[in-house]
C-alpha cells in the first residue's frame, strides 16, 4: 500500500494582524499519511481544521510549522519547500481539488471549467469536451446549461460542475471538501461511484463528508482532526472497521 | 535526441532573473532589494497601494528606468542569457519591440495617436524589415479581428477609438511580433467595469493560447486573481510577500497583505 501523502508535526496558527496579534491556533503536531486506493477522512467538529488541513495539503494555505510531503513524479516533495513553480507542477499532475464551495472565474461556459484541467495538461480540444460531456451527463446537468457560465446555476448544480472539474483529471491524489453537500441522494450516489471508481484506479483520496450515509459508503479510514473535542468517533471507528 | 532533452530543460529554466534591484528617488520612494524570477508561460502579479514602488519596479524591469543597484539578466529565444542594463541601448529598444511587450496604463502613452489604427499595428512589423503593403494589411486586419476591434476602424487614428478600443490596439500592437514577455501597468485602470471584464477575458485568452509570460502591475486584487498565478506584494518600495497567487490572497501571512485582502469588497 503505497504511502501518497506524510504529514508529520503539522501546525497551523493564524495569526492577525490587523485584529490585535489574536492568534487562532488551529491544530497543533499532527501525523497523517493517505495511502493509495484508500479514501481517508477528516473528521472532526465544525471549526476544528478540517479544511485547513485539506487546503494545506493543496498549499493553499502555509503551515506554520511542521512538514507535508507528497508523492509527485515517482519522489517525495516537501510543500513547504517547493518553490512556486514546483507547486503549480504538483498541482497540474499530481493532486486534484473539489472546494467546499464553486469559485470560478465569471463569463466562462461550464464545459470550459470542466474541460480546463484536461486542457492544462495539452489534451486536444475534441478529447476534452468529449470527457467533459460524459462527466456532465452523469452529474445530470442539463445540456442546455453546457454553454452558460455557471455563476448563476442553482447550489447544487454549481457543486456538480465543481465535482466534473475535480475528477476529470486522472490525478494520482484527490481532495474533496464536502463534495455532496448541497446534494440530494441520487447525485450523492454519482459522487460515491465516481470516489469508488477513482479508489479501483488506486488514487489516494482525502475528503470531508457531513454526510453519515456517504462516509459509511466511502471511508477506509477516519483521520480526527482535533482529538480533544470528543464525539461520538468510537462509534463511527467501529462501524467503519466492521 | 537532444532537442528534446534542451527543450525540458528550458522549460524549467527562468526567462527572466533579478538580483537586488534598486531603484530609488529618494529615501522608501521607488523599489529596493528586488529579488525574484519569471518563467515561460508564467503570470506574475505585483500589488501593492500607491506609492508601494510598483511601477518604478515595472520600468526598471522593460529597460526603460536604469537601477541603482542590482541586475536583469534575460534569457532570449535563442536561449542566451543577457545581462539587460549592459546592452547598448539600441539592442534594448530592439528587445522591446520583438521579444518584449509594454502595455501602458494610459493607451496613449503606448499608441502613436498621429497615426491610423493599422498602422499602429504595422510599425513593429516595419521596424523588424517587412515592408510589403498587403502583407502589413492583412496582417493588422487579422489582429483587429483577434482583439474583437471593430476592423472598419483600421483606417482611423486611435484619437477617435474609446478607451477599451485604444486598449485593445495597444495589445495588439504589442502581440503582432509574438513576443515571449509583456509588461502590463494597470491594463484595466480607468475602464468602465463591462468594458474591464472583456479586456480581462481577452488578455486572460490571448496569455493562454500564446504562451506568453507577463507581469502585471495592478493595485486590484481581483484582478490579480484572475490573471496571474503568483504574486509580489510591495510597500514602500519592498517585497513583503510572495507566492502562489490563491494562498497569498487566503492565507496572507504579512500585516500588509491581510490589511489589503480584509480592505476589498471582493477578494
Amino acid at each position: 500500500m503505497q504511502a501518497m501523502i506524510k504529514v508529520r508535526g503539522l501546525t497551523k496558527r493564524f495569526t492577525l494582524h490587523n485584529q490585535g496579534g489574536v492568534v487562532i491556533n488551529v491544530f497543533d503536531g499532527i501525523d497523517f499519511t493517505a495511502n493509495a486506493g484508500q479514501c481517508s477522512v477528516l473528521y472532526g467538529e465544525s471549526g476544528s481544521g478540517k479544511s485547513t488541513l485539506l487546503r494545506s495539503l493543496y498549499a493553499n494555505y502555509l503551515p506554520t510549522s511542521g512538514d507535508i510531503f507528497v508523492r509527485h513524479r515517482n519522489e517525495w516533495i516537501e510543500l513547504t519547500g517547493s518553490n512556486g513553480q514546483k507547486l503549480l507542477e504538483i498541482r497540474r499532475e499530481s493532486i486534484g481539488y473539489v472546494s467546499q464551495f464553486l469559485r470560478v472565474i465569471p463569463r466562462v461556459s461550464t464545459l470550459d471549467v470542466v474541460k480546463q484541467p484536461l486542457k492544462e495538461r495539452g489534451i486536444c480540444d475534441a478529447d476534452a469536451t468529449e470527457q467533459a460531456s460524459l462527466l456532465l451527463q452523469r452529474l445530470h446537468i442539463s445540456e442546455r446549461l453546457w454553454a452558460l457560465p455557471p455563476g448563476t446555476f442553482s447550489g447544487g448544480e454549481q457543486q456538480r460542475v465543481n465535482i466534473a472539474r475535480g475528477f476529470i483529471a486522472d490525478y494520482p491524489i484527490l481532495l474533496l471538501d464536502e463534495p455532496t453537500a448541497s446534494l440530494d441522494k441520487g447525485n450523492s450516489r454519482v459522487v460515491v461511484e465516481l470516489i469508488r471508481e477513482a479508489l479501483a484506479r488506486d488514487v489516494a483520496i482525502v475528503g470531508i463528508f457531513h454526510d453519515v450515509d456517504v462516509r459509511e459508503a466511502v471511508a477506509d479510514t477516519i483521520f480526527h482532526v482535533n482529538p480533544h473535542i470528543k464525539s461520538s468517533i468510537d462509534n463511527l471507528q467501529k462501524r467503519v472497521q466492521a | 535526441m537532444n532537442e528534446t532533452l534542451t527543450q525540458s530543460s528550458t522549460q524549467n529554466e527562468p526567462l527572466l532573473d533579478v538580483k537586488q534591484l534598486t531603484k530609488l528617488y529618494s529615501a522608501g520612494k521607488g523599489c529596493i532589494d528586488i529579488n525574484f524570477d519569471l518563467y515561460p508561460g508564467e503570470v506574475l502579479g505585483i500589488v501593492g497601494e500607491s506609492g508601494s514602488g510598483k511601477s518604478t519596479l515595472l520600468n526598471t524591469l522593460s529597460a526603460r528606468l536604469p537601477p541603482d543597484q542590482g541586475s536583469i539578466n534575460y534569457r532570449q529565444a535563442n536561449g542566451d542569457w543577457i545581462n539587460l542594463y549592459q546592452l547598448p541601448e539600441a539592442q534594448q529598444r530592439h528587445l522591446q519591440r520583438t521579444e518584449w511587450g509594454i502595455v501602458h496604463q494610459h493607451a496613449r502613452d503606448g499608441l502613436r495617436m498621429g497615426v491610423s489604427g493599422g498602422a499602429n499595428i504595422g510599425e513593429r512589423l516595419m521596424a523588424t524589415g517587412n515592408r510589403h503593403y498587403g502583407d502589413l494589411r492583412a496582417t493588422a486586419l487579422r489582429w483587429m479581428k483577434d482583439v474583437e476591434l471593430d476592423v472598419s476602424r483600421i483606417d482611423d487614428k486611435p484619437t477617435t477609438y474609446s478607451g477599451g478600443m485604444q486598449q485593445r490596439l495597444q495589445i495588439a500592437r504589442n502581440l503582432v511580433t509574438h513576443p515571449r514577455l509583456i509588461f502590463m501597468d494597470e491594463p484595466t485602470g480607468g475602464l468602465d467595469v463591462s468594458v474591464q471584464a472583456r479586456l480581462l477575458d481577452l488578455l486572460r485568452n490571448l496569455v493562454t493560447e500564446m504562451g506568453l509570460a507577463v507581469i502585471i502591475v495592478t493595485h486590484d486584487l481581483a484582478v490579480a486573481r484572475l490573471l496571474a498565478q503568483r504574486l509580489i506584494v510591495m510597500r514602500q518600495g519592498r517585497i513583503v510577500e510572495t507566492g502562489l497567487t490563491d494562498q497569498v490572497l487566503d492565507d496572507p501571512q504579512h500585516p500588509y497583505t491581510q490589511l489589503l485582502v480584509s480592505s476589498v469588497l471582493t477578494p
